[in-house]
């Protein structure tokens, strides 16, 4: 009973960390509707931050003093951040927000790098509550005493800012309806950046209160952000009280779980949030969104299969492709495949956020699916690559379609946050079960059958599984299925008036997409011969969005350019610098900031607005047929 | 006619992306005046008060209030400068108290401007001082209504743009609301109101302006109007 009993004060105590990181990013995202990505990398901040200054600060008042001032100088890193970057991406579709943001986290993780070095850092503990307190005859630690007391109070205070202050009244406004705060004569510019810099305060004080408890790493940006997600999910987006209630629940689950049987915990995890959003899709305390595409009213050019031109240029860029064998040596063919692999990823995804509207942020947990399950084949059944190139989209599939059932349920940022949090789940275990996935020493001997094992040869069947799969889903899109598809992104409720199932469309779009992602992984686990949890992580699926985004996100096929080009440059990149996050991640913020369209769909915006103007015909004077959202 | 201009509208084009909603609309409101603006549903009344606070998209054309360009401003600066504005579906803050309400549209006092406090809109609209402390999402329409006016008239505007006060409320309310605004009137406001509803409109306005389509069709007093019923069978007739 007293184990249970400490257990549970454990639980407690880790749930405070959590709250404060996960209330934080959910009143961000309540005014600024930005999901912020990067809060992970503040919470990292707050840390090493704390560390340096614990260590030259003497004493009780210099150890909090040092965590005090280690969060209040990364929310001011953060408050220039929203005036810098924010500021000039709140009108951009949140996607592009996730995205900037992600590349932000990117270059806190180098620099923290450059400034802390690659190892563990183990801070001081808190004077004066190194000790221990007896509970029921069972040690608790007692800077785990002042955790628990902690987090209630700062919810408490956090009640009082938002009820009691004018301040507060008026971000509880702007999370309800900014644009009436501003016709109010609310400066809107500095409440955003007043509640993003609270936000990050929070989230570093978070980070910075841990250093007692754990040594400081280098994964804590990317595993608080993916239990943040969670909690925010089911706590409720925008809801602070939802945001403690959920910081509980999880730090519980996990603290219990451990006990039962280590690992357990995750799929706990995975239960409980699933229980929940079946019940409430929105969270405990959070509002309903729309699931409607936010560019309603406004046109885009109409999507047209090729012109016989077009379809003769493909023909002759596949035919190029195909001929490639004849100049290239064995590492121009490795990195050949690796395109093409990254083409059939980046159109998997494509299909299901251009066509479907649904931005997923955890593509990688399908393509990681479809590569262990090829590897599995092999290493567990003896199977032929032919069958593991079978098995594998089959378990993309398979994860589409568990995954899918929870995801299709919500949309928007929801969608998104959840689908990443799905592909830290599926992470965790390939990186855990260490018995069946091997772990972090991956899966080794995947090679392919002997016809296809010369670098030309395996180089012509990607080349035709990605023409294949591009086909194909072009081939859907402009279906009857494809219609549908786009009817619901566009508009669920008219789509539902004339019976068509939002939810059912985009389950079905999302278990095609899967599978295609599963057919990438599948070729990757035979080009590299192995594979390892790597292909399951955050940064898998944002190599994906990068591509789309590339591409052009209001284009059928741009992800294909995309991923040439995003493929070579990394490659590339990786060759020329140590610094590789750094320069990706500043190109990723440059990239959103500089062509929110995307390069192929900016270039084709220009191309056909100066079509226009060569036409002589004014924007205005086009007659558009006004849908009713529009006249409001 | 009113001596001073308050707000004067010139040539204003708005869109929505590609969409032009108003075609070259000018007007005048003078201070202390009340004009209403008619039209059909979908005549771009609502899209003009937008407009006027920097809500529409894209907007081209002269804005002058108090001699003042407004139209490269921010919204919330234009609100700082005393132009009001209470939009059609009120849009209170359902999460919020009815004092909460009133707090955030609370501004400084501002010269020549009757200053509002709660307590004295609590007496123009009394139904509002039994409520104080109700969420404004768990209020009736009619109460909806005088607590968004309230929550304009907290930010001490001398002009308001009220779009369609009277829509969807019951005639007891309806009545009560006209008789608010002739109040707001004799403390000095000018007001310009967008209505469907002719009848409300004769009862409270010196003049009116009738939009169709995106175009000012006619302009004049509300006597004028009430004399010239082809106007009104074109423009206005269901």
């Amino acid at each position: 009973m007293s184990l249970y009993v400490v257990q549970f004060l454990t639980g407690l105590a880790n749930a405070a960390s959590l709250f404060l990181a996960a209330c934080g990013l959910s009143v961000i995202f309540g005014v600024t509707r930005i999901v912020n990505f990067a809060h992970g990398a503040f919470y990292m901040l707050g840390a090493y931050v704390a560390f340096s200054l614990t260590l030259r600060l003497e004493g009780v008042v210099g150890f909090w003093a040092g965590i005090f001032l280690a969060a209040i100088i990364v929310a001011a890193i953060g408050a220039l951040l929203e005036m810098l970057l924010l500021r000039r991406i709140y009108q951009a579709p949140e996607l592009f927000q996730l995205l900037a943001t992600f590349g932000v986290t990117l270059m806190v993780q180098d620099i923290v790098h450059m400034i802390w070095g690659a190892q563990d850092l183990v801070g001081p503990r808190a004077p004066g509550l190194q000790g221990a307190v007896q509970v029921m005859g069972l040690p608790v630690p007692t800077y785990d005493i002042l955790l628990i007391i902690l987090g209630p109070l700062v919810l408490g205070a956090l009640w009082l800012l938002m009820h009691r202050t004018r301040w507060g009244v008026l971000v509880r406004a702007a999370t309800e309806d900014r644009d009436m705060v501003a016709a109010l004569g609310v400066n809107q510019k500095w409440l955003f950046t007043g509640v993003f810099t609270l936000g990050i305060f929070l989230a570093a004080f978070g980070g910075a209160l841990q250093i007692p408890r754990t040594a400081v790493n280098h994964l804590m940006d990317l595993s608080i952000i993916a239990e943040v997600f969670v909690v925010v999910v089911i706590g409720g987006l925008g809801s602070i009280t939802g945001a403690f209630l959920a910081a509980v629940l999880i730090a519980e689950l996990n603290a219990f779980g451990i006990l039962v049987l280590p690992g357990i915990s995750l799929v706990l995890m995975f239960l409980v949030m699933a229980v929940v959003l079946v019940l409430r899709p929105w969270g405990f305390l959070g509002k309903p969104v729309s699931t409607d595409a936010k560019t309603i009213g406004e046109t885009t050019r109409p999507w047209h299969p090729w012109s016989p031109t077009m379809a003769v240029l493909v023909a002759a860029s596949v035919l190029l492709a195909a001929a490639l064998p004849a100049v290239l040596g064995p590492y121009g063919l490795s990195i050949g495949a690796q395109i093409l692999i990254a083409v059939i990823f980046a159109m998997s995804l494509q299909f299901q956020m251009s066509t479907g509207g649904l931005d997923s942020f955890g593509h990688a947990a399908y393509f990681g699916l479809g590569a262990y399950g090829a590897a599995f084949a092999i290493q567990w059944f003896q199977l032929p690559m032919e069958l593991a190139l079978i098995v594998g989209p089959l378990a993309g599939l398979v994860g589409a379609l568990v995954f899918g059932w929870f995801c299709v349920r919500l949309s928007g940022v929801y969608f998104a946050m959840l689908t990443l949090a799905f592909a830290q789940i599926t992470w965790s275990i390939a990186f855990q079960w260490v018995e069946v996935t091997g772990g972090d020493n991956g899966i080794l001997g995947v090679w392919p059958s002997e016809w296809a094992s010369s670098p030309a040869a395996f180089y012509w069947l990607t080349l035709a599984a990605a023409v294949l799969t591009v086909l194909i889903l072009r081939h859907l899109v402009f279906s009857p299925f494809g219609y549908r598809l786009r009817g619901v992104r566009d508009s669920s409720v008219r789509a539902e008036s004339i019976g068509i199932s939002r939810q059912r469309t985009q389950y079905v779009a999302f278990a095609i997409s899967g599978t295609a992602a599963g057919l990438a992984g599948a070729l990757f686990a035979f080009l590299k011969g192995s594979i390892f949890p790597d292909a399951l992580a955050i940064p898998t699926s944002i190599d994906a969005l990068v591509m789309v985004l590339l591409g052009g996100v209001a284009t059928v096929s741009g992800s294909v350019v995309g991923a040439i080009v995003y493929t070579m440059a990394t490659i590339w990149l990786m060759s020329e610098t140590d610094l590789s996050r750094l320069v990706l991640g500043g190109f990723i913020v440059f990239l959103v900031v500089a062509f929110p369209q995307g390069i192929v769909g900016s270039l084709s915006s220009f191309t056909s607005g100066s079509l226009e103007r060569w036409r002589g015909r004014r924007e205005a004077s086009r007659p558009v047929a006004l849908s009713a959202e529009a006249s409001r | 006619m009113s001596a001073a201009i308050k707000l004067d509208v010139g040539k204003l084009n708005s869109f929505y992306s590609p969409a032009q909603i108003l075609f070259d609309v000018g007007f005048t409101v003078g201070s202390g005046e009340v004009v209403a603006l008619l039209g059909r549903n979908g005549a771009g009344k609502s899209t003009t008060f937008k407009s006027l606070v920097g809500l529409v998209g894209r907007r081209e054309g002269e804005i002058r209030f108090e001699g003042e360009e407004i139209s490269r401003l921010p919204t919330y600066e234009i609100a700082r400068r005393g132009l009001g504005y209470v939009p059609e579906d009120r849009r209170v803050f359902g999460e919020l108290t009815v004092e909460e309400n009133l707090e955030v549209g609370r501004q400084p006092p501002r010269d020549g401007v009757t200053t509002w406090t709660p307590e004295r809109l609590y007496e123009l609209f009394p139904n509002l001082a039994e409520m104080r402390k109700r969420p404004g999402g768990q209020m009736s329409g009619g109460e909806q209504q005088m607590l968004t006016i309230s929550r304009t008239l907290m930010g001490n505007p001398s002009l308001v743009l009220l779009d369609e006060p009277s829509e969807g409320l019951a005639p007891k309310i309806i009545e009560q609301m006209a008789d608010a605004i002739l109040k707001m009137k004799k403390e000095g406001l000018g007001i310009l109101l967008s209505e469907q509803n002719l009848h409300f409109a004769r009862l409270i306005s010196d003049r009116a302006y009738i939009l169709e389509k995106g175009r000012i069709r006619f302009s004049g007093t509300i006597a004028e109007l009430e004399a010239n019923e082809a106007v009104r069978n074109q423009y206005l007739a269901v």
